[in-house]
C-alpha cells in the first residue's frame, strides 16, 4: 500500500509525539506535581486555616489556595514540558529530526505549545480532582468559563515561554536559572498563597507589575466570584501578553534563532 | 531536468572562520557523488546548509530545483540526511522512531515500506527495542532508515560508517548501492577513502571552505601518475623535504613523479647517511591523491570542471 500523504499530519505528529513524550514518564510529569500541590495544600492549610480568612473572610482559607495551586501547577507544568522537551532535544542532538522535515515554523510552535498546555491543564485538572476530594464542599466554580479562559491562556503564555527559555538556553543550568530566578519567584509572588490586599502598598504596587498575578486572579475569580483586580482587566493584560508572546516566539522560530545557525 | 543538488557561490562564515568560502557544485540526478576532505574543511556545513540547517551568508542552494530557502517545504521532501552524530530520542522505540520521523514528513500508513526498511538494515527484530537499549552499530543504522523513511530521491550520508564495524558496513552499502541503481542520487561524505574509491563516481574535494578538486574518480586517479614512496628512516634527506605528503609516527610519504626518480632518492639518502630501515612503493589510489592534494599549497580551486587535467 501506498503511504498516504496528508496535508497538517506533520503538525500532528509532533504534537502526538510531545504528548507521548510525557505521557510515557507520567508518574514523574503528572503525578510528581500533583503530589507536590497536594502537600502545599495540605501545609498550608494546617498552618493557616485557623488564622487567615481572605476577601474580609469571605473565602475560607484553604479554599482560597486550592484555586491559586491549581493554577499555579498548570503555570509550572506548561512551562517545564515545553521547555525541557526542547532543552533535552537541543543537548542530545535529536533536535535535529524535528528541523530536517518539512514542518514549518507555525507548526513546530504550535505543536510544542499545544503538547506543553495539554500537560499543563492535565496536571491542573488532576490537583483540582485531588484537593475537591479533600475539600468536596469548597469548590463550585462561580464562574467556569472565565477560569477556563485564564486556563487556557496561562497555560499557553507559559508553553510560549518555556519554548523561548528552551531555544535560548544551551545548558540544563540556563535553564534551571531561567526557571528558578524567574518563574518560581514571579508565581510564588503572584498570589497564589495570599490576596494582595493583605500586602503593604508598595507591594500590592509592585505585584500590578507581575503578570501572573492577572492569570491566577483571574482564574480565581472564575471560582469564587471575588478578586484582588477586575477580571476584564486582568483578561485583556492576560490576553494582550499571550498575544504578543506567541508573535515573539514565533518570530524567534522563523528566523531559526539558536536552531538554524 | 533540474540537478539533483545544484550549490552556487555557497559562503559561510562562523566568527573568523570561512567555513565555506564560495563554493560552487552541481551533482546530477543518479549519481553517487563523494565529498571528501579533512576535518573543518567545510563539508558538514555544506550539507547542513542542503538541509536547512544552516544559512548560507551568501549563494544558493536547490535541490531538485527547490531552493533550500525559499522553498524548503519541496527541498526538505526530496533530501534525506543520515547525520554525523549517533543522535536518537530515548523516549521511543525503533519502530516508533521511524513512524513518527515518517509522520513529519506527513506520511501516514508508511508501515509497508518502514518494514521494508527495517528488514533491509536488519532490525527487523530490534524493531520494538527502545533506542536506549541498541548498540552504536544498531542506532545508526536508525538514523539510515530515518533518512529513508520518506523516499527521498536525493540521499546525503554524512560519514555514515563512523565507529560502525565491518560486517554491518558491507551490508549498508549493498543497500545504498541498491538505492542509487534505483535511480535515487546519493552524496557521501566520509574518512575512509578506500570506500569513496569504491562507491563514489565522482568526488569533490574539500580544503578550508573550497573545493580543491572536482572530477570523476577515473580523472583524478589518472591525474597523478607518479607513485608515492613510503619511506621509514631516521629522518628525509634535506633536498627531498618539499616532497614529503605526510609523516606519521616515523613513517615519511614522499611523492615522486616517475620510477626514475627513485634513484635521486637512494643518492641522496645514502650521501647524507641516512639508515633505511624499510622503504616500500605504493600505487596511487585514491588516498594517494587525496594527500597530494591537501599538501599541495597552491590554494586555487581548480578551473571549471570541464577543465583539462593538468600534468602533474
Amino acid at each position: 500500500m501506498k503511504p498516504l500523504e496528508v496535508a497538517g499530519y506533520g503538525w500532528l505528529t509532533l504534537l502526538y509525539k510531545e504528548l507521548l513524550r510525557f505521557w510515557k514518564v507520567s508518574f514523574q510529569t503528572i503525578a510528581a506535581p500533583i503530589l507536590t500541590a497536594l502537600l502545599y495544600l495540605l501545609i498550608f492549610s494546617h498552618a493557616l486555616e485557623a488564622h487567615v480568612g481572605v476577601f474580609d473572610g469571605r473565602v475560607r482559607y484553604t479554599a482560597f489556595l486550592v484555586p491559586g495551586l491549581v493554577m499555579m501547577s498548570v503555570l509550572q507544568n506548561a512551562f517545564a514540558n515545553s521547555s525541557s522537551s526542547l532543552i533535552q532535544s537541543k543537548i542530545t542532538g535529536n533536535l535535529i529530526f524535528v528541523l530536517l522535515p518539512p514542518l514549518s515554523p507555525l507548526e513546530i510552535f504550535g505543536a510544542y505549545v499545544l503538547g506543553a498546555m495539554v500537560r499543563g491543564l492535565t496536571v491542573g485538572l488532576g490537583v483540582l480532582l485531588v484537593t475537591l476530594w479533600f475539600l468536596p464542599d469548597a469548590l463550585a466554580p462561580a464562574h467556569p468559563l472565565w477560569a477556563l479562559a485564564f486556563a487556557l491562556l496561562g497555560s499557553l503564555i507559559l508553553a510560549v515561554l518555556g519554548l523561548v527559555a528552551g531555544i535560548w538556553s544551551d545548558k540544563f543550568d540556563q535553564l534551571a536559572a531561567f526557571q528558578n530566578f524567574i518563574i518560581v519567584p514571579l508565581t510564588f509572588l503572584s498570589g497564589v498563597f495570599y490576596s494582595i490586599q493583605t500586602l503593604p502598598p508598595f507591594w500590592q504596587l509592585l505585584s500590578h507589575f507581575n503578570p501572573f498575578f492577572y492569570m491566577i486572579d483571574g482564574f480565581r475569580y472564575g471560582f469564587f466570584g471575588l478578586s484582588d483586580a477586575p477580571p476584564l482587566q486582568s483578561l485583556a493584560i492576560v490576553g494582550a501578553a499571550a498575544i504578543s508572546l506567541s508573535l515573539i516566539a514565533f518570530g524567534v522560530l522563523s528566523r531559526g534563532w539558536k536552531l538554524r545557525r | 531536468m533540474p540537478a539533483a543538488v545544484e550549490v552556487a557561490a555557497v559562503a559561510r562564515r562562523f566568527g573568523s572562520v570561512q567555513a565555506l568560502d564560495g563554493i560552487d557544485l552541481t551533482v546530477h540526478e543518479g549519481e553517487f557523488f563523494g565529498l571528501l576532505g579533512p576535518n573543518g574543511a567545510g563539508k558538514t556545513t555544506l550539507i547542513s546548509i542542503l538541509a536547512g540547517l544552516t544559512r548560507a551568508d551568501a549563494g544558493t542552494a536547490k535541490i531538485l530545483g527547490h531552493d533550500v530557502v525559499t522553498d524548503y517545504r519541496a527541498a526538505r521532501r526530496a533530501l534525506g540526511v543520515v547525520p554525523q552524530e549517533l543522535v536518537f530520542d530515548p523516549f521511543f522505540s525503533v519502530r516508533e522512531t521511524l513512524r513518527i520521523q515518517s509522520g513529519y514528513f506527513g506520511l501516514r500508513a508508511n508501515d509497508a515500506w518502514i518494514d521494508e526498511i527495517l528488514h533491509h538494515l536488519d532490525l527487523t527484530s530490534k524493531a520494538d527495542a527502545n533506542m536506549r537499549a541498541l548498540s552504536g552499530g544498531m542506532k545508526r543504522r536508525v538514523l539510515v532508515g530515518q533518512a529513508l523513511v520518506h523516499r527521498p530521491p536525493v540521499i546525503v550520508l554524512d560519514e555514515p560508517t563512523a565507529g560502525v564495524d565491518v560486517e554491518l558496513r558491507q551490508s549498508l552499502w549493498a543497500f545504498i548501492r541498491e538505492l542509487n541503481r534505483d535511480g535515487h542520487t546519493i552524496i557521501l561524505t566520509t574518512h575512509y577513502l578506500e570506500e569513496a574509491e569504491a562507491l563514489c563516481a565522482r568526488i569533490a574535494m574539500l580544503k578550508a571552505g573550497r573545493i580543491v578538486a572536482l572530477d570523476t574518480k577515473q580523472n583524478l586517479l589518472s591525474r597523478f601518475q607518479g607513485l608515492t614512496v613510503r619511506l621509514v628512516a631516521s629522518r628525509v634527506p634535506a633536498a627531498w623535504q618539499p616532497r614529503v605528503l605526510r609523516t606519521d609516527a616515523g613513517v615519511h610519504y614522499l611523492g615522486l613523479d616517475a620510477y626514475g626518480e627513485l634513484e635521486g632518492l637512494l643518492v641522496a639518502l645514502r650521501e647524507e647517511r641516512v639508515h633505511i630501515d624499510e622503504m616500500a612503493l605504493a600505487e596511487t589510489d585514491l588516498e594517494q591523491v587525496f594527500l597530494r592534494i591537501m599538501a599541495g599549497d597552491d590554494m586555487q580551486a581548480v578551473p571549471p570542471p570541464s577543465l583539462e587535467v593538468p600534468e602533474a
